[in-house]
């Protein structure tokens, strides 16, 4: 078994130590090795975005990421979305607008949502479909995922 | 009456409609924050101490007899606790039992889990391995040697009907009509619904199109890879924790393809990513559960990887669909023929029976000819997909119908409302509908502001096409739980896929008359409630619903029974109107009722339904599109989908429903497809060559909900999950001609494949626009 190495980094705003083998993911390292399995995979090669992951403020499959590229660096995932206790306004509204159905694609969505809105604040719909085209749902056809985005994006205008 | 109603924002009906007071509207369902914070578990996410990781070898040729498999220098390898192979099942008996949706050998269920003597497709099951990582697991794999001797794949129909087609299966001989056949064959079987007189109907017919129709092998492409955990303790008792659309359709098979007892095996249902269809059969369960036990009572999780999804699940059918329709000069159809055949991939069993129902239920037709036929061929167990076998067939006859109508200068819609099919009408089997929606559902797109606006633009066209899908009731169980606080646990065994805890939950509360977020609704495990048939057939909502519906019809009978004691007035005085219980002059809410019955006894109840009575559904769909003359990319400009859905319980998930089947529709008529090269072996098993619908490739998709009640059903519900895929390859190919003058006889529509229908074509494409008159 290859040897184990200790990456630190800053993990959804706190510093966090993990050991990880080299030819593990981000992905795998989140979900297997620090417990965080909202970051799914869908397709382990960078084409569904349901484990989609902000790294210093870039939105990156975290399936392409190696684990040990992480050091010194901060990543935000779905785990670290919700602030204070309360839900993101784009959680609220993915459940309002039922832009879910199976919820698989969700946390991918709503990271990658998140991040677009960051850059973003005031996006039309094209900008949301275009942004969100890395990320495959195959449950609602997309209708009440761009819906819920844009309500977000105009309740904070 | 028929009700419409066009989708919004979630203003619609927030106080219910029809006097109900939860049906109707659009609460945020029971598991939503769990799915939004990432904290709910998929198949994927199951954790235990000591888990070891599995990895199933799989063939790499079509076809090929295999002589024997060296496992032992994967053995050898540090941290590989066991490796399993086909001589570590039970022999399977060569029988049919129905173990989920619909009838299978079950020699074949448990070839199709680890290959006996022969790899059938690429991707087929070999072996597997479990280590103490996924990593070990698969390098040791890799070191499994399988001596393959290959042989030619038989990879389509015409393929596999030739004279000198290799044989898939040896012992496999047609059923025709329940005559079996004395030959070998790769045909499994054939049959035929008739009625009338078809040569007469043609003989009187004006005006007759005969077209043929391929359309090519297809994935229901649920987001999450197939997974499973099993533990295989030492004390001989099994549990299974899988992402399934029906607990007790794992145990079956498990149970059947291992030779244990149903008492040895509890099957714990994960959270669901997407199944359509595809979540059904099993493929990784049985093997976790092998290698639990060989490496000595260890928990062992099998993911499989998107390229072992294309390649080795779920797949639905491609096929060779012939139709031929007459008229006679008013437009009446005088007699109508379909020929279809099926690719069951490498064992019997594709959806042609239901396709077969699908093909002419749209319309009445006095003489008609349906003959099916089931071909096995070099590719994966075709596994049910949305209103299984349905989209193929109705590619074809919509398009067809559309053909007529535009010879006869009618307008496709009037067309279909001419002959549209209504009550007790008979489908190509000779089913008898009950009250059915098809004509409103055209009525409604022909009346839609889409259908009466104008389309202008070269290369841009306009195309409608309807659709049917039986659905069905099958048996459901559930309980219900008072708590003394008036709060309900609401405990049921359909895997929720698309938001059925919320539409069950509500029927429980709408019978009950209390607030919805009273009921907790919970999926349960195969030890804790009766059996349960899998969440597909569109049956949940219906099915699950009405058990929930006589559940609290159980709860207020007899709580009203116990306050009668308690005020000491006879069991029918006490009444129940909005929230209170009275007689005499008594009087309690039910909050505080819930608490009082329960002093000296606590209250529960259960229900077991087994609904035969199923409503059917209807949809018709207008899709305006513009193609690309010099790419042949088709852009979807506008959708709008008419569905009968009975009586929305919450509205959103139907029209996410329908938005989604669309969507997968969409999907499967301008790109999606498995490309195979001349060996049989598949070549675009990722989510980058097997592209579906994006964001991007998609317009908002508007719904017209047609509300014609099943009558079968306390609230009027009918399945709404699955009518939808079936029109949109249709309605898309009657756009294309619409655009560009090409009438498709191909799926998908794809760029390569329209460019070269086009330039086969002399003619310039028409700027023509129906429903612009």
């Amino acid at each position: 078994m290859a040897k184990k190495i200790a990456v630190e980094t800053t993990l959804n705003g706190e510093e966090t130590v993990f050991l990880c083998e080299p030819r593990q993911t981000l992905l795998e390292a989140l979900r297997d090795n620090l417990g965080l399995i909202g970051s799914k995979e869908g397709c382990g090669n960078g084409n569904c975005g349901a484990c989609n992951v902000i790294l210093d403020g870039v939105l990156v499959n975290s399936c392409l990421v190696l684990a040990p590229e992480i050091e010194g660096r901060s990543v935000v995932t779905i785990e670290g979305i919700a602030e204070d206790g309360e839900l993101h306004p784009l959680q609220q509204k993915f459940l309002e607008h039922a832009s879910l159905q199976c919820g698989i694609c969700t946390p991918g969505f709503i990271v990658s949502a998140k991040s677009l809105l960051d850059d973003n604040p005031d996006p039309s719909e094209h900008d949301v479909r275009l942004w969100l085209a890395g990320n495959l749902c195959r449950c609602t056809g997309y209708d009440k995922i761009v819906r819920a985005v844009l309500d977000v994006a105009e309740s904070d205008a | 009456m028929a009700g419409t109603k066009q989708n919004g924002t979630g203003k619609l009906a927030a106080n219910g409609q029809n006097g109900y007071k939860v049906i109707g509207t659009r609460p945020v369902r029971p598991d939503g924050v769990d799915k939004v914070t990432g904290r709910a578990v998929y198949a994927a996410d199951v954790q235990m101490t000591g888990l070891l990781h599995g990895f199933v070898l799989r063939s790499p040729h079509a076809h090929a007899n295999i002589r024997s498999i060296d496992t032992s220098k994967a053995e050898a390898l540090p941290g590989v606790r066991a490796v399993v192979t086909a001589a570590d099942l039970p022999v399977a008996e060569d029988k049919i039992e129905d173990l989920g949706e619909g009838a299978i050998n079950l020699k074949y269920l448990s070839d199709n889990i680890l290959a006996h003597e022969k790899a059938l497709y690429h991707g087929h099951a070999v072996a597997a391995v479990a280590a103490v990582n996924p990593h070990i697991a698969q390098e040791a794999a890799e070191l499994i040697e399988v001596d393959y001797e290959v042989l030619p794949p038989v990879m389509t129909v015409d393929d596999a009907l030739a004279g000198d087609a290799p044989i898939l299966l040896d012992t496999l001989r047609t059923d025709s009509m329940g005559e079996i056949g004395a030959e070998q064959t790769n045909l499994a079987s054939f049959f035929r619904h008739q009625r009338g007189d078809l040569d007469a109907g043609f003989a009187d017919a004006h005006l007759v199109v005969d077209r043929t129709y391929r359309t090519e092998t297809v994935h229901q492409g649920y987001i999450e890879p197939h997974a499973a955990t099993a533990l295989y303790s030492a004390d001989g008792q099994i549990t299974i924790w899988t992402s399934t659309q029906g607990s007790f359709a794992v145990r079956g098979q498990v149970c059947e393809i291992l030779q244990i007892p149903v008492s040895r095996l509890k099957v714990v249902p994960t959270e669901i990513g997407g199944g359509f269809g595809g979540k059904i059969n099993v493929y990784v369960e049985p093997v976790a559960v092998l290698l639990s036990q060989k490496a000595g009572h260890e928990p062992v999780k099998v993911i499989m990887s998107r390229a072992d999804v294309l390649a080795a699940t779920g797949p639905t059918s491609g096929s060779n669909v012939r139709v031929k329709i007459g008229v006679d000069a008013n437009g009446k159809i005088s007699a109508a023929l379909a020929e279809l055949y099926y690719e069951a991939g490498a064992y019997p069993g594709s959806p042609v029976g239901a396709a077969a129902n699908v093909s002419l239920a749209p319309y009445a037709i006095d003489n008609l000819q349906v003959d099916g036929y089931d071909i096995v061929v070099n590719r994966p167990r075709s596994a049910a997909y949305r209103a299984p076998g349905g989209t193929n067939v109705a590619f074809a006859v919509e398009s067809v119908v559309d053909e007529l109508a535009e010879k006869l200068g009618m307008d496709p819609a009037e067309f279909r409302i001419l002959n549209g099919a209504k009550e007790n009408d008979r489908r190509p089997d000779g089913l008898q509908y009950a009250r059915i929606g098809q004509i409103e559902t055209v009525e409604a797109i022909r009346d839609s502001e889409h259908y009466q606006s104008s389309l202008e633009g070269k290369y841009r066209g306009r195309g409608i096409a309807s659709g049917y899908w039986n659905n069905w009731g099958g048996q459901s169980s559930a309980t219900a739980v008072l708590n003394p606080d008036g709060t309900v646990n609401l405990n049921e065994a359909s895997t929720d896929i698309g938001g059925t805890r919320a539409s069950i939950a509500m029927q429980l509360a709408e019978a009950m008359d209390i607030e919805y977020e009273m009921v907790k609704a919970r999926v349960v495990d195969t030890d804790t409630v009766s059996y349960n048939d899998v969440t597909g057939g569109s049956r949940t909502t219906f099915a699950t619903g009405l058990a929930a519906y006589n559940l609290g019809q159980q709860l207020i009978k007899e709580m009203k029974s116990r306050l009668a004691d308690q005020w000491d007035v006879g069991a029918g005085d006490v009444s129940y109107e909005d929230g209170t219980f009275s007689a005499g002059g008594e009087s309690l809410p039910f909050v505080e009722a819930a608490g009082l019955v329960q002093r000296e006894e606590p209250l529960m109840a259960s229900s077991t339904v087994h609904p035969q009575d199923f409503g059917p559904g209807f949809s018709t769909q207008c899709v305006d599109i513009e193609v690309d003359p010099e790419t042949g990319k088709i852009t979807i400009l506008r959708y709008t989908i008419a569905q009968d859905v009975g009586k929305a319980i919450h509205p959103s998930y139907v029209e996410g429903q329908m938005q989604g089947g669309v969507a997968q529709g969409i999907g499967w008529a301008i790109n999606e497809e498995y490309i195979y090269d001349d060996e049989g072996r598949l070549l675009n098993a990722s989510l980058l060559d097997y592209r579906m619908p994006t964001a991007l490739d998609l317009p908002m998709i508007e719904t017209i909900m047609v509300e014609v009640p099943h009558p079968a059903h306390p609230y009027g519900v009918r399945g709404v999950g699955e009518v939808n895929i079936v029109p949109p390859a249709g309605a898309i190919a009657n756009a294309v001609y619409n655009a560009t003058g090409v009438r498709m006889d191909k799926l998908p529509i794809s760029p390569a494949n329209l460019l070269e229908a086009m330039w086969a074509r002399e003619t310039e494409p028409a700027e023509l626009v129906p429903g612009d008159d």
